[in-house]
């Protein structure tokens, strides 16, 4: 195999994955009244669903030996245990811990991913783009304002 | 500053075996990409050029070079080939997504004659695909 020298360009590995949820859209911060204005028929009081999908981005520079940034079957096993496990046929608003103390919007969902994801030890997570249908998408770069969390 | 997006599709075949690996080896770490008489795949090619538009055209580049250039280097090289086997650029090396978008980076960048290569997207499948653009210029 040749050595395969850096030529300034960025390769990013991009995977999508697929799972079905329920969540409702609900705080306690907010009255009842506060909640159906913000969030409709998201804050059903049974909650609802999505086919989600979810695309992650690594980059890195390929392994010599490989050929690969990371190794898809390795990347598909994290991604599987990390999330999948957790998030398919699930209701993410009671199931998933991080959701009993923020809404499960796909924006705060977008940023669990990201903070479940980043651990991957072969690649370095670049972006989590989330779609909750086919007609809204929402995209997390790991990148915080100042001071943190809002 | 605008960017033009150019989409081709070519089907080629592959394997992944690296001969300085043990069978064994190679088996564990490519899996069912290892099998003996490789396997295909129909490629989806992004290529996104950026410049500003010519005054007098209102172009970028020419839709037309853009398509001619693709043919030239990307489809008549790739297309219905055996990526392993029929593209010179990637002997020596595994043809992974990551190694085919590099060498079509490097054969596309010098041929830009308006605008510049500025990023491009190459799918394996709806699900696997490699993005490939210059460290520190933003992606597209």
């Amino acid at each position: 195999m040749t050595a395969q020298p850096d030529h300034g360009l960025k390769l990013v590995l991009g995977r999508r994955y697929r799972f079905a949820a329920s969540h409702r859209l609900h705080t306690d911060r907010l009255s009842e009244e506060e909640n159906a204005r913000v969030y409709g028929k998201c804050s059903n009081l049974y909650g609802h669903g999505h086919n989600y999908v979810v695309e992650v981005h690594f980059s890195g520079e390929p392994d010599t030996k490989t050929g690969m940034v990371a190794n898809i079957a390795e990347l598909d096993e994290y991604v599987q245990r990390e999330v999948l496990d957790t998030f398919d046929h699930r209701n993410l608003s009671v199931d998933v811990p991080a959701f009993r103390t923020s809404v499960a919007t796909t924006e705060n969902l977008c940023r669990e991913v990201f903070a479940r994801l980043k651990g991957f030890p072969a690649a370095r997570l670049e972006r989590v783009r989330i779609e909750e249908t086919g007609k809204n998408s929402f995209e997390y770069t790991g990148e915080e304002p100042k001071g943190g969390l809002l | 500053m605008v960017t033009m997006t150019r989409k081709i599709e070519f089907a080629a075949s592959h394997r992944y075996h690296n001969p300085a690996l043990t069978s064994e080896e190679n088996l564990r770490i490519f899996g069912k990409c290892n099998s003996p008489h490789g396997h295909g795949h129909n490629y989806t090619l992004e290529v996104t050029v950026a410049g500003e538009p010519d005054p007098v055209t209102g172009m970028v580049l020419d839709l037309r070079e853009l398509k001619e250039l693709l043919d030239r280097e990307v489809m008549q090289r790739m297309d219905h080939h055996n990526l392993n086997y029929d593209v010179p650029e990637l002997a020596g090396k595994i043809p992974t997504c990551e190694n085919i978008a590099r060498v079509i980076w490097e054969l596309l960048e010098p041929k830009i004659k308006r605008g510049r290569l500025h990023h491009i997207r190459l799918h394996e499948s709806p699900e696997l695909f490699v993005d490939c653009y210059r460290d520190g210029a933003a992606r597209a």
